[in-house]
């Protein structure tokens, strides 16, 4: 019974579904976000959800193996304190927005609300107590669990799995699916890049020092699915869910480093000029990828075009033509990752664009 | 006279040359000599942070080695001994020999050879390669890179990892890139 359990557990980890679930869980989380802050009980099962899994997960001798591992705690520990404070901040803004449906200022507006403390010595004084307990918390956490400490670098020998630093396992996921270039200084880039051309971007002033949510419904879901789904689930999924050979292991299955997982990555031009007209790939490169950079100059260049018109005319008729270009370029780069994986994990597609005799493959 | 007594406890007096000592101190020019003494302090670090660049010794593995004799190696296997000192497989097949270099081609991990699996697989995202080198699973965007290698005149293989084939490139159908087996 429990050995079927944990095979199911395992299958719904699967990159796919977890994925999908991920998404899923967060647009429920948002869509039903008066039952999820206002029962008590459920409220109670979404905070202690992170928790519960853990704790019981901790029983698993296999999961337990990777669970207790040094670098991995701080890792368990920030999936608790995502779930919290998202529920926190969703809580915060429900409040709001029905003080604000029944006419009322937002609490953070509230005459007792305003009142302002000085810098010494409320907020120095508490800041002291901050630095006291972070300080005896990082020496009590050092004392008990040392630090992972490893044998001298040796070029010739990769640990296997090699993993970045924990802050690093998003991006060290996106590598996966992407040519070194796009997924190591690109996506990067523009990751630094369109978090600091928020205020640029969104003028919008409503949310401004106060929680909301239904003022910027679409606004808030996006920055969610970017940090919750793109960022933090991906450093969860290389945390415990990427093994050795960087296979995908469930999180009750034994990293076995000869689990054989058959993987023949295909290219879009060997899927179309292969497997669908069925003639051999073309050997001069452009009417090789033909097809897919097509496909490219289609998602980047016209559905902007198109979106502009449809489901992004309200964004595009507040930002002017060269704020919008820059919004959905940004959004598309988005959303071409999770695009990319999930072809890659269905399909698995390689890239849309390859063409080594440049290096150039999206 | 008194007047010159009194410049002359100052020390301000006209000097036989004409110039007194304040006149000479007004004159000196402290800016341009600390901006000169300025660069060339900035100019000497730049040079010593050069110099740093190039080691009097480099701890390298040599490019050019010699694995052994032709006959030491058995059809199909794949040499991982050569790995930790030179940084190559070495692979003997039906035909003959060639030399893969150990650099993933995605990101520059080693991979390990899986001699089960039959296959090159990286530890860092999943790359795989097939014992020719062709990378067939993972995000490498290209096959191994291959060294040049020869037979040297005592008949041991020589291997140069200065020179790299690249398939993309059609080096592989160089004649360098591969050894013919010849009993």
């Amino acid at each position: 019974m429990i050995e079927l359990l944990k095979g199911f557990m395992n299958g719904l980890f699967q990159p796919a579904i977890a994925l999908t679930l991920t998404i899923v869980l967060v647009s429920a989380l948002y869509k039903f976000r008066r039952v999820v802050t206002q029962n008590k009980l459920v409220a109670s099962l979404v905070v202690a959800s992170p928790l519960l899994f853990f704790f019981v997960s901790a029983f698993d001798e296999n999961f337990w193996i990777q669970f207790k591992r040094p670098d991995n705690i701080p890792i368990a520990a920030m999936m608790f304190l995502v779930v919290f404070f998202t529920w926190f901040a969703l809580k915060l803004a429900v409040d709001n927005d029905d003080r604000i449906r029944d006419g009322r200022p937002p609490k953070e507006a509230e005459p007792e609300e305003e009142e302002k403390v000085f810098v010494w010595p409320d907020l120095v004084y508490s800041e002291l107590l901050c630095l006291l307990l972070v300080s005896i918390l990082l020496v009590v956490w050092s004392i008990l669990i040392p630090a992972p400490l490893e044998e001298p670098a040796n070029p010739q020998l990769t640990p296997n799995p090699s993993k970045a630093p924990w802050y690093f396992l998003g991006l060290q996921e996106i590598l996966v699916y992407f040519d070194p270039w796009l997924a190591g200084v690109i996506i990067p880039t523009f990751i630094v890049i369109g978090l600091m051309a928020i205020p640029y971007l969104d003028t919008n002033p409503k949310g401004n020092g106060y929680y909301t949510f239904e003022e910027r419904r679409s606004e808030i879901f996006l920055f969610q699915f970017g940090f919750i789904v793109l960022w933090v689930f991906l450093v969860f999924e290389g945390t415990f869910l990427r093994g050795p050979n960087w296979n995908f292991y469930g999180p009750y299955e034994f990293w076995d480093p000869h689990k054989l997982v058959p993987l023949t990555n295909v290219q879009l031009s060997e899927f179309i000029w292969a497997r669908w007209l069925g003639i051999g790939l073309p050997s001069f490169w452009l009417v090789r990828e033909f097809f897919g950079i097509v496909l490219m100059l289609v998602y980047f260049i016209a559905l902007p075009v198109w979106l502009a018109s449809s489901f992004l005319r309200k964004y595009f008729e507040q930002m002017g033509l060269f704020r919008y270009v820059i919004f959905s370029h940004l959004l598309l780069w988005m959303v071409l990752i999770p695009i990319k994986m999930y072809l890659r994990w269905t399909v698995n597609l390689k890239y849309f664009v390859a063409i080594p005799e440049f290096l150039f493959n999206i | 006279m008194a007047e010159a007594e009194a410049q002359k406890a100052a020390g301000t007096a006209p000097a036989a040359g004409g110039t007194n000592r304040r006149e000479f101190l007004a004159s000196f020019p402290f800016v341009t000599t600390a901006w000169v003494a300025f660069t060339g302090a900035l100019a000497g670090v730049g040079a010593a942070s050069l110099r740093f660049l190039y080691p009097n010794v480099l701890y390298e593995p040599p490019q050019q080695f010699k694995i052994g004799l032709p006959t030491d190696f058995q059809v199909g296997e794949v040499s991982t001994g050569f790995k930790d000192r030179f940084g190559v497989w070495v692979v003997r097949n039906e035909e003959g020999f060639y030399a893969l270099i150990t650099v993933c081609t995605h990101l520059g991990c080693t991979p390990n050879w899986l001699a089960t699996e039959n296959k090159f697989k990286c530890p860092c995202h999943g790359s795989g390669f097939y014992t020719s080198g062709i990378n067939f699973e993972g995000p490498a965007p290209r096959p191994l890179e291959r060294a040049a290698i020869s037979l040297a005149d005592d008949g041991q293989i020589s291997v140069d990892k200065s020179q790299k084939y690249l398939f993309e490139k059609g080096g592989w159908d160089d004649p360098n890139s591969f050894l013919p087996f010849s009993a």
